[in-house]
């Protein structure tokens, strides 16, 4: 029994104090309200100080300690089911737990760059507080009832910060797309948790792992399927994925620290927990595969022909979660998790970074405003950008060295987890009967890591090279540049220390052939496998190391030629004339790409109109006509034998004395006869 | 000696006459002057009983009756005068407001 593991409430504890104070406190007094400095310093500690006893309990285990679960209380007690507050501390759990309170806590600090100026200021940090309550609950939960909770605590936060600016119609519509496609998911993950518990009859993690014999295979296949369908809803995949890039309306940190690192890793996450039970339903596992690879081309082509700085992250992010699906069902549990944890660094970097960009273009709208110009421009769109270089260089420098991170180009961090995830799918090629979608999938998560790294150098090449666009775009800001500026420190701090770890968080996954290719000595480079080893499954590599080198190679040479081709067509102001060039190349399926496959609209007309159509014909006229008309119907029988009994009430005393007369008289007669 | 069903049978008319009063006349001063009648039926018939019998329990329940019949008007006139004063008649078939 790990010591340390005593303190692990307080990881969940002091959040929700947080949470506590701050929200009861600014709601309740003004003057509070505007301590943006003791708001902002005490929330970001509520996150920092639990990263320190997470990393403490972290360096107090190592990669054979058994799992330990922290019981607090019994939450739920009806018949046999019963169901803890507990927490379980292993290998798993404690690595999501460092993702989640670590790059929070940057965020939060950044945050308070970020939102200095706005009135919502405690709000905004309440909420973000109660996510990582949420968000430890369900990465730490030791039940499926207590994961539930955070994982709809997470759903009802990500609604609250995206529709953060509510009084925005646009926004706050997005927030409710974006609660209402995961009520989708949740529903089959539900589903999925009384199938559980009817084979096992409990939800807690030891009984199901302990039992996972019990599962015939169809109900393996089932119960995979729901909580892949959970999944999809919350980690934004094909079909449900639409709600993401929608939810770009948040405010900037929101969208790093949930819609890019942590909240949509969950479904991950999920299917990393039940490796096990998803081992035994290859079917189950070939659906995840395909939907991620579906999904992770879908995302890029789309991403390609977005013009929003923030759409194409999104994009991108809905594109690289599909690659982790597409780790998690060729087997790679432990390579979706490396991605997992890659990505949340350049990701949020990425996110923050942009953030930073938007920044500065609002400074430079709120400054034109002030010498009277009414300018109406899109400070998020990057045709209105370019050459940023020169006046943001920190953002600059963390934005490029996370680009190259996600592109994968060698050394970076999102190179050994991408190659790992293609590693894995080849493998899953040539053993099992599904090889040959596999590969498939393989050409697939190719094309979209070709795509990956164009559109992303796209993105940062326009941004941030060339000369800046907006004083020929906008008529009237032709001296705008006067007014772009870097952020405050406490934004470029978060962005250089998540840079770092975007170059370097690789290193905690060097794949084996990497060094087994030299050397003979039995070196264990691949600590992310070692320490996962107990927690999770994972299928065996079969490849030789040799076609692991020429994998490795294709996968480098894609990422290099695509860059070149990006630095060629977007590096000196020629976006515009490249965006029609690629457009003329590809046509019909160009415009296909810039309508999103035109999903929404699909969804539209197929689900929400019909939908709408039997609600307002069907159910609203059976409701009116039968439901109330029973109801109404009773009512006026009632009424009916009211208006005529009533007469009998005359009000004059005499009637009544009658009756009592009467009353008496046959009294009297009935005593006597 | 008159016999004790000639008493009887004046209560009873009175009585009768009581009822009627009430269950027919419209003022309200009226009426309570036949609820004091039914009173004093039932006073002959007890005082009758009384004698008959040889008891005095009667009798003595004779003044109870008195007593109870002398507050009885003084409550009832008083809530009459006060109906008359708010609607200006002591009609009781127009005060009719308990009713639909």
């Amino acid at each position: 029994m790990n010591p340390m593991a005593e303190y692990v409430w307080l990881i969940m504890a002091i959040p929700l104090a947080g949470f506590l104070i701050n929200g009861l406190v600014g709601l309740s007094s003004e003057t509070y309200r505007n301590q943006k400095n003791v708001i902002g310093w005490l929330a970001t500690i509520a996150v920092f100080v639990p990263f320190l006893i997470s990393l403490q309990i972290f360096l107090s285990m190592s990669a054979g300690s058994e799992p330990v679960v922290v019981r607090l209380f019994t939450w739920i007690e009806a018949g046999n089911f019963t169901s803890d507050v507990a927490y379980r501390v292993d290998q798993l759990s404690m690595l999501m737990a460092l993702v989640v309170t670590g790059v929070g806590a940057l965020i939060h600090l950044y945050s308070m760059g970020y939102m200095k100026d706005d009135e919502g200021y405690w709000k905004f940090f309440t909420y973000l507080n109660l996510f990582i309550f949420a968000m430890l609950n369900l990465v730490m939960a030791n039940n499926l009832v207590l994961l539930f909770l955070g994982w709809e605590g997470v759903g009802v936060c990500s609604y609250l910060l995206i529709g953060f600016w509510y009084k925005d119609m646009v926004k706050s519509s997005a927030a409710k797309k974006a609660f209402i496609y995961n009520r989708v998911g949740d529903f089959a993950f539900l589903i999925g948790m009384f199938l559980v518990f009817r084979t096992v009859g409990s939800l807690d993690f030891d009984v199901i792992f302990n039992n996972i014999a019990l599962f015939t295979p169809d109900l393996a296949f089932w119960v995979c399927v729901l909580f892949f369908v959970g999944a999809t809803g919350k980690s934004a995949q094909i079909p449900l994925f639409v709600w993401l890039p929608d939810a770009m309306a948040g405010p900037t940190p929101v969208s790093a620290l949930i819609h890019a690192a942590t909240m949509v890793t969950s479904g991950i996450y999920l299917i990393t927990r039940f490796s096990a039970l998803y081992m035994t339903s290859p079917e189950a596992m070939l659906l995840v595969a395909v939907i991620g690879g579906l999904t992770a081309i879908v995302a890029a082509t789309i991403a390609l022909t977005q013009n929003d700085i923030k759409k194409v992250l999104a994009y991108s992010t809905v594109s690289q979660l599909g690659f982790m699906f597409l780790a998690l069902g060729s087997g790679g549990y432990v390579a979706a998790m490396f991605h997992l944890v890659t990505h949340a660094f350049f990701k949020a970097c990425l996110f923050l970074g942009s953030g930073s960009v938007i920044h500065a273009m609002h400074h430079v709208e709120h400054e034109l405003d002030h010498e009277g110009k009414k300018l109406k421009f899109d400070p998020q769109d990057m045709r209105n950008m370019g050459g940023l270089r020169k006046y943001m260089p920190s953002t600059y420098k963390t934005f490029m060295i996370s680009t190259i991170a996600i592109a994968g180009l060698p050394f970076f961090s999102g190179f050994f987890s991408k190659d790992e995830i293609l590693a894995y799918l080849f493998n899953a090629g040539m053993v099992g009967e599904y090889g040959a979608i596999y590969f498939v999938l393989w050409g697939l998560a190719l094309v979209a890591a070709f795509l990956t790294t164009f559109y992303m150098f796209r993105l940062t090449l326009t941004t941030f090279h060339g000369t800046f666009k907006l004083p020929a775009k906008v008529k009237g800001a032709e001296d705008s540049a006067k007014y772009l500026h870097e952020s405050p420190m406490n934004m470029t701090l978060p962005l250089w220390v998540l840079a770092i770890l975007a170059i370097f968080g690789g290193l905690i996954g060097i794949p084996e052939f990497f060094v087994s290719t030299f050397t003979t000595a039995d070196v264990n480079v691949n600590w992310l496998y070692e320490w996962l080893r107990g927690v999770t499954t994972r299928e065996t590599i079969v490849l030789s190391v040799t076609t692991m080198w020429i994998l490795a190679f294709i996968a480098i040479a894609v990422a290099v030629i695509s860059t070149l081709l990006a630095f060629r067509m977007y590096n000196s102001d020629n976006a515009d004339a490249s965006d029609a060039a690629i457009k003329k190349r590809f046509g019909a399926l160009y415009t296909v790409w810039e309508d999103k496959y035109k999903l929404d609209e699909v969804y539209e007309s197929t689900i929400i109109k019909p939908g709408f159509n039997i609600s307002d014909r069907g159910l609203a006229v059976f409701d009116i006509k039968v439901v109330d008309g029973t109801v109404n119907a009773i009512g006026s029988i009632v009424q009916f034998f009211g208006s005529l009994l009533r007469f009998v009430q005359t009000g004059v005393i005499q009637t009544y004395a009658i009756a009592f007369v009467i009353g008496v008289i046959l009294i009297i007669g009935l005593l006597i006869f | 000696m008159i016999g004790l069903e000639l008493y009887l049978g004046v209560s009873a008319l009175l009585f009768v006459i009581g009822v009627l009063g009430v269950l027919v006349r419209k003022n309200a001063i009226v009426v309570f002057m036949c609820v004091e009648l039914m009173l004093s039926a039932v006073n002959i018939s007890l005082v009758a009983f009384s004698s008959y019998m040889g008891d005095v329990h009667g009798m003595i329940l004779v003044f109870f009756v008195l007593c109870v019949a002398a507050a009885e008007a003084c409550v009832g006139l008083a809530i009459v005068i006060a109906i008359y004063r708010n609607n200006i008649t002591a009609d009781i078939s127009k005060i009719n407001l308990l009713r639909w």
